[in-house]
């Protein structure tokens, strides 16, 4: 990473102070065959583990796994796919992306990350997220009414767990804590936490509320309506008396070695997916048109060859006053050869040239 | 305040999340008067309207609603159910809603019908004239497609509502912030905005728009109630866009 002046004054890059960070989000994405069979749960999982070692041993920042609950995306319990990533690399950044905390006990989350952070040597982060994926409400229990609320609870108890001391604590959505000790204790000061934010301005203020890092998911639409997110969160800090804090960007996306080759094996995969969710959710399954659009620079897909999709990250990157760009790759279907030849040319290709670009 | 200015109606925003602001926004720069207002204290607002709404008042959900011609209600449907109807009396209230089980969870008075959640909503708001409009159209393009009028390949939104008055004033509130108004006549007949519906989530023009819905409405499958749009049912563009 360039060394670059320190922010001084209102009118600069808040941004230039924190180091360039370029990393891989996974949901778990169920590969198929080479004769398009979706390969199971099991083998899926292994596949993810394989991934991350790969991504640490090409030079990749940082690997996140965020929490679904699907057949598509069978992946509920990220952090001990996590804790085999963690055993078998040493350099390389783990953590959530995102763990829905409002289905979640906050408690178990900070003693599950707190033990990553321990098997990796302080290696660990979460990325909290209110859930956009809400599967988890009915699973657990949980009324989807009520996603808000338990959101602020727990974000704030998670917040007070991450200083490492004993903990008193009250609410409506767990049981009270009184001078509780958590363990295991953090060895060397609380681990990165990012709130995961997908268009509501309030969670970007609480994210500076609260102390956390934001990080943008922007999965649709022009990525370059989020920059006023982007000054809102620091804007907020400045008002919560806190520093300027790192703005990470959060999006899907598929590298291959031409943009042709990268469009034939991602659509046909992230048409499908999104039908899904379509069905789900009564939208509209988008068009190939639609599809050219979000892969276009305007759209918030990065999918095409190194090339292409190093101009978009660092585009955005500047567009959105953020230092930390996590791509999500894969996609439900894809081969797992497929997927490693992508995290391949992420980490060879588009990282330094994303590092050029932004210089 | 600049509604001595601008003769527009006052537009009071119940919402400050996801949709809410993007609708905030889109009004102000139509030169409309807007107040906003979230769950609670207006105070907190004061960052995000500073900042993403300029020119809107934050305000508390009471007064925004009282000093308002039209409210717009961009808030989740589970929310609304909280909402005293006695403060809306009166107003014209668009419903920007949607009733998304997968989103909100299960709510009885909205899953145990046939209606449609805007004909749920105004019958809880029985003294209010109730439009539906822009619920179909993703928080995350609202504003990205907005165009002035005349535009080629303009993107239409749906209104429906039983009030006729109402939906031609609503008409020009659309027209006005950057969208091709369809009339799909009462708001029985604006089920078909709906999650699940042939237009929902879609970027249509207005021609795509009617076709689609046609397309998806054989007669058999219309809701009781329903008709059909008249193509070319729009009031004409109208002067003096944006700014």
């Amino acid at each position: 990473m360039a060394v670059r002046p320190p922010a001084n004054g209102s009118g600069a890059d808040p941004q230039a102070q924190f180091p360039l960070v370029l990393g891989l989000d996974t949901f778990g994405d169920r590969n198929a065959d080479s004769d398009g069979k979706p390969v199971s749960h099991a083998q899926t999982i292994r596949n993810v583990v394989e991934q991350g070692v790969l991504a640490e041993q090409v030079g990749v920042d940082f690997f996140g796994i965020g929490e679904h609950h699907t057949g598509y995306f069978p992946m509920p319990a990220g952090d001990v796919a996590l804790a085999a990533i963690a055993a078998r690399t040493t350099r390389i950044r783990l953590g959530s992306a995102v763990t829905v905390l409002s289905s979640d006990d906050p408690v178990r989350v900070f003693q599950r990350y707190s033990t990553l952070n321990a098997i990796s040597g302080g290696r660990a982060e979460v990325i909290l997220g209110r859930g956009s994926s809400i599967e988890s409400f009915p699973l657990f229990g949980f009324d989807l009414a009520e996603y808000e609320q338990l959101f602020e609870e727990k974000a704030a108890l998670f917040a007070e767990l991450l200083k490492g001391e004993p903990v008193t604590w009250q609410g409506s959505t767990r049981a009270p804590l009184h001078d509780q000790d958590v363990v295991p204790h953090l060895e060397s000061g609380p681990f990165p936490a990012w709130v995961g934010v997908g268009g509501s301005p309030q969670s970007v203020i609480r994210a500076a509320r609260l102390g956390f890092g934001l990080t943008l998911a922007i999965i649709g639409g022009r990525p370059a309506r989020f920059a006023l997110f982007s000054e809102l969160y620091q804007q907020a800090l400045a008002k919560f008396g806190r520093p300027p804090m790192a703005v990470a960007v959060h999006s899907p996306g598929h590298v291959a070695a031409t943009d042709e080759q990268a469009h034939e094996e991602f659509w046909p995969r992230w048409r499908d997916t999104i039908a899904l969710v379509a069905e789900e959710r009564g939208f509209a399954i988008p068009d190939e048109k639609q599809f050219r659009w979000d892969t276009g620079p305007e759209g918030s897909l990065y999918v095409g060859s190194p090339e292409t999709v190093a101009r978009k990250i660092a585009a955005n990157l500047r567009a959105l006053g953020a230092s930390r760009f996590d791509l999500k790759f894969g996609m439900p279907g894809l081969t797992q050869q497929s997927v490693l030849t992508s995290i391949e040319l992420y980490g060879q290709q588009v990282m330094p040239r994303v590092h050029e670009l932004v210089r | 305040m600049h509604e001595a200015e601008t003769g527009l109606p006052r537009l009071g925003v119940l919402g400050a999340g996801h949709v809410g602001p993007v609708i905030a926004r889109l009004a102000i720069r139509a030169g409309y008067p807007v107040a906003i207002a979230g769950a609670g204290d207006p105070a907190d607002l004061s960052l995000i309207t500073e900042l993403l709404v300029p020119g809107a008042q934050p305000r508390w959900a009471t007064d925004a609603v009282a000093d308002a011609d039209v409210v717009v209600l961009a808030i989740p449907l589970h929310r609304f159910l909280t909402v005293d109807p006695a403060a809306l009396q009166g107003k014209l209230v668009i419903d920007a809603m949607n009733y998304w089980p997968s989103g909100d969870g299960v709510l009885s008075d909205f899953a145990d019908t046939a209606a449609g959640s805007s004909e749920i909503v105004a019958a809880r708001l029985a003294r209010s004239a109730v439009v539906k409009t822009l619920n179909h159209i993703g928080y995350h393009e609202l504003e990205d497609n907005a165009r002035p009028a005349g535009t080629p390949d303009r993107r239409a939104a749906g209104i429906a509502g039983d009030d006729a008055a109402a939906v031609r004033g609503v008409a020009g509130i659309i027209d006005r912030i950057g969208y091709d108004p369809v009339l799909l006549g009462n708001l029985s007949a604006g089920r078909v905005l709906q999650p699940g519906g042939p237009v929902f989530g879609a970027v249509l023009t207005a021609p795509e728009f009617e076709q689609a819905i046609r397309a998806a409405k054989p007669a058999g499958d219309l809701p009781s109630g329903a008709t059909l749009p008249a193509v070319g049912a729009r009031p004409g563009a109208r002067s003096g866009q944006g700014g």
